[in-house]
């Protein structure tokens, strides 16, 4: 699979999960493109999240990354 | 008059213990007094709202942190931990409290000019409040707000020649003992070691790779002073191949009372003569040395390098010259599984530069991980639910009597289908004209 083939697929999962999920771990883009080695898949993630697409969440010990803009965002994080 | 009565805080300074409290109290005090003028970026009561937050923890026994969240620096999925507060009206210096975990200098060797300027951007930029070190070894700033963190990246980076450490699913911000810079026991350079590692894998370092944390350490020896046996899933300790080097001369010389033994250390009082038999021989794990009329035997085929003997006589007895290090993995802290200790892998190794040897186990380890780990899932956990012999699979790494802990104990070694001859299918009919269901 070519690299935007790749990315396309990652945006299409996440858009569709978009109602029920925000934060994704990492293994989960596994699944996504599973032809992939997971050093590649996890370039490809790292890239998107370099060009804007994607966005991470960091609770300190684990890492989890979702579609940028989805669920809460830092303006929001001291509101109720 | 602080802004926030503490009375169950107050309490905690009265311990003999120095107290945290009075720590944030005195910088919460320079902070309002600002005698050098510093133009504070956040709120200059942030350490008297911490105060307050802290003591209605107390009282109601329930955290008022929200942990974790999205803030971060360009480029970068680790270095900096989101934290707010869900009291900012009651506290609005602490309504944005970010950790950024700064990566130590090799070895945590500083110069006074080097943590003057650190703590100068620190104070100019966050709360003032530090953390040295975290677990994991590095420098901690505790309690930023998100407009800072861009600046305080940029001041780091461009101007203290420093960079942020790891957090999340990264590599953590590897972390190295003063190895062969001061100490005569390091087996190798800790800190050459170290240093390639976080240059090579920054990738790894900078942006989450992996299904949970991982962690590097490297100790120079098995003194293991960063550690490494127990709090990494990856541990580098020196040791060696050869005889413990032994100064009959200086053996006596510690019996005769010449010499202090452990170089002096718990002399704080009076324990008597030095008893070679009940302060070395008698303590050695694998009962390997002994006392030969005047001469000290050592059988180093028996030695497992526990360093007692070298520790309790640095000046008589001295680790080999053929040195090198063990690789051990999957050491954690009690998250899920309860505390495990590393287990060896490797049992020698050389350290030579570029270390592909070194490398080559590493990423065999991380394609496993990556592959199977499931999420949240350290290598320790991993091993235990697939088995060791897995490990020794993907590594490449032929089974070898150093694996094995003790008869009988960790039994991990199996033959494989394929090793036996005939496999493993028999023909039942003709196994039970002997045997009986």
């Amino acid at each position: 699979m070519d690299k935007e083939a790749g990315k396309t697929a990652i945006v299409e999962y996440l858009t569709k999960k978009a109602k029920s999920k925000s934060k994704f771990y990492l293994k989960d883009f596994y699944e996504v493109i599973p032809e992939e080695k997971p050093r590649d898949v996890k370039n490809l993630v790292n890239e998107m999240v370099r060009d804007g697409t994607l966005e991470y969440w960091s609770s300190g010990s684990t890492t989890m990354i979702g579609l940028k803009g989805t669920g809460k965002q830092a303006a929001a994080e001291d509101e109720a | 008059m602080a802004k926030h009565a503490t009375p169950l805080l107050d309490q905690l300074e009265s311990g003999p213990w120095p107290s945290w409290v009075s720590d944030i109290k005195q910088e919460a005090e320079t902070r309002a007094k600002n005698v050098k003028g510093i133009d504070y970026q956040i709120p200059v009561d942030v350490c008297e709202d911490l105060l307050g937050l802290m003591e209605l923890t107390y009282v109601q026994k329930r955290t008022h942190w929200k942990h974790g969240g999205i803030v971060g620096v360009f480029g970068y999925g680790g270095g900096v931990i989101g934290r707010y507060c869900d009291q900012p009206q009651q506290f609005p210096g602490v309504a944005h409290f970010h950790t950024v975990r700064v990566s130590q200098p090799g070895g945590k060797y500083y110069s006074t000019k080097y943590l003057k300027d650190i703590c100068t951007l620190w104070e100019l930029r966050g709360s003032g409040l530090t953390n040295m070190h975290g677990s994991t070894g590095d420098i901690i700033f505790i309690g930023t707000t998100t407009p800072q963190l861009e600046e305080i990246f940029f001041e780091l980076t461009h101007n203290l020649n420093q960079d942020l450490g790891g957090s999340g699913s990264n590599l953590r911000t590897p972390s190295d003992c003063i190895g062969s810079s001061r100490c005569e026991y390091a087996c190798y350079d800790t800190q050459a070691l170290c240093y390639a590692m976080t240059m090579d894998y920054q990738d790894e370092l900078h942006r989450p790779a992996f299904p949970y944390k991982f962690k590097f350490k490297f100790d120079g020896c098995p003194n293991c002073c960063v550690a490494s046996i127990a709090r990494s899933d990856m541990s580098f300790i020196g040791t060696w191949k050869d005889d413990i080097r032994i100064d009959q001369k200086a053996v006596q010389a510690y019996i005769g009372g010449e010499l202090k033994p452990n170089a002096g250390a718990h002399s704080g009082r009076d324990w008597g003569k030095f008893d070679i038999a009940k302060e070395v021989l008698n303590l050695c794990p694998t009962k390997c040395m002994r006392m030969d009329g005047a001469k000290l035997v050592i059988d180093n085929r028996e030695c497992t390098r526990c360093m007692h003997c070298i520790n309790a006589m640095p000046r008589a007895l001295r680790i080999g010259k053929d040195t090198g290090l063990s690789i051990l993995v999957g050491a954690k802290a009690p998250i899920l599984d309860g505390a495990q200790m590393g287990s060896l892998l490797v049992p020698f190794i050389k350290v030579e530069e570029p270390y592909d040897e070194i490398k080559a186990v590493i990423e065999g380890v991380w394609d496993w991980w990556m592959e199977e780990g499931k999420n949240r899932e350290r290598l320790g956990e991993l091993i235990k639910r697939q088995g060791f012999q897995k490990l020794l699979e993907v590594t490449n790494i032929e089974a070898m009597p150093q694996h094995v802990q003790e008869p009988r104990h960790n039994p991990y070694i199996f033959w494989r289908e394929d090793e036996v001859e005939g496999g493993f299918e028999r023909e039942i009919t003709e196994f039970r004209k002997y045997h009986q269901r």
